[in-house]
């Protein structure tokens, strides 16, 4: 016996309502693969690329030390990301209007992860000149950090931050998806 | 790292554990349509204590003593006759509690409840009281009068 679809989904539900979620997440199908989607009452805590991966509970353990044990996969928690993801592939999207929940990060990756925020859809920009506006310009270094462990991938658009000379460099979930992500965006060919 | 007791895994993973034996659980005491709800009821419970559990240790037993409460509270709800006791689940491995069972037995319900759980299981008094839907305070009442009771009789 399994517990019937409708009345999990309908426990799942009640957390939300009931707002007794440390953390809500789903898994999001979209172009780029299975994301795992998580979000707090202060806002999105938790974009990643192991939506689908082997060791989900590793995920989920992450999102607990953070947020606090009672971690739930319930939909209704992230269902405003959700739609927006959704949005942002098909192209009809160019800016994500959510809150952000960045516990657990140092200042440092705070402010570089807020400029970052600001660089627009389409628009590439480097290491180096992220660096500079986060206030550091010898920093690229410590920004190419942030950017591979940015809490918030797609959302906060490290995908738009390339090297010097325009090469693409490295991206947390994979040079192929950062490829696909400019390319939709139309900002290489 | 090097905890002995275990550490309280992430909601979803304890709720993907036990949800299947909850369920049955409350179909056999309330039948299919009644036991909805109480499901719902029960882990929502659980919730609501969840994030003060101080250990890991004996989740099942745990959830299936509040799953029991929340069948005799729908009975009595319903003006039904129940044994006011919340049976306590067998547990694999049957823990210390076994030992305890000759002389617990006797107890009246919510005494034996809270000793089981406290002596048995190890559980502190917000676990118990999370179970027994009471208070911290009333669970330590409990146990503690349950516990004078024994020594009464075995002295």
């Amino acid at each position: 016996m399994t517990v019937p679809t409708d009345l999990d989904r309908r426990f799942r539900d009640a957390a939300v309502e009931a707002r007794l979620l440390d953390a809500g997440y789903d898994v999001v199908d979209t172009p780029v693969g299975p994301l795992l989607v998580a979000a707090t009452d202060r806002g999105l805590l938790r974009v990643s690329f192991d939506g689908g991966g082997d060791d989900p509970e590793a995920a989920l353990e992450q999102i607990a030390r953070l947020a606090g044990p009672r971690v739930l996969r319930a939909p209704r928690a992230v269902a405003v990301a959700h739609a927006e993801l959704d949005e942002y592939f098909s192209g009809k999207r160019r800016a994500f209007d959510l809150p952000v929940d960045l516990r657990g990060q140092p200042g440092f990756a705070v402010s570089v992860l807020g400029e970052l925020a600001k660089v627009p859809y389409g628009h590439t920009q480097t290491y180096g000149e992220l660096a500079t506006r986060a206030g550091n310009p010898k920093a690229a270094r410590a920004v190419g950090m942030v950017m591979n462990r940015n809490p918030l991938p797609i959302v906060l658009p490290c995908h738009r931050i390339v090297g010097a000379s325009g090469s693409l460099v490295g991206y947390g979930g994979g040079l192929e998806r950062k490829e696909h992500l400019l390319r939709l965006e139309g900002a290489i060919l | 790292m090097m905890d002995a007791v275990a550490t309280i895994p992430p909601f979803e993973t304890f709720y993907g554990e036990h949800a299947e034996e909850v369920l049955r659980l409350l179909r056999r005491r309330l039948g299919r349509d009644r036991a909805e709800d109480a499901f719902q009821e029960t882990f929502l419970r659980a919730l609501r204590a969840y994030d003060r559990l101080t250990h890991g240790e004996h989740l099942r037993a745990w959830v299936l003593t509040i799953a029991t409460r929340v069948a005799i509270d729908a009975h009595r709800r319903a003006g039904e006759p129940t044994e006011e006791l919340p049976e306590l689940p067998d547990v694999d491995g049957r823990p210390a509690y076994e030992e305890l069972a000759f002389l617990t037995d006797t107890l009246p319900p919510k005494e034996r409840a809270a000793v089981v759980l406290r002596y048995g299981y190890d559980l502190d008094y917000e676990q118990i009281a999370a179970a027994l839907d009471s208070s911290p305070d009333a669970a330590r009442q409990a146990a503690s009068s349950g516990v004078r009771r024994l020594r009464r009789r075995i002295t």
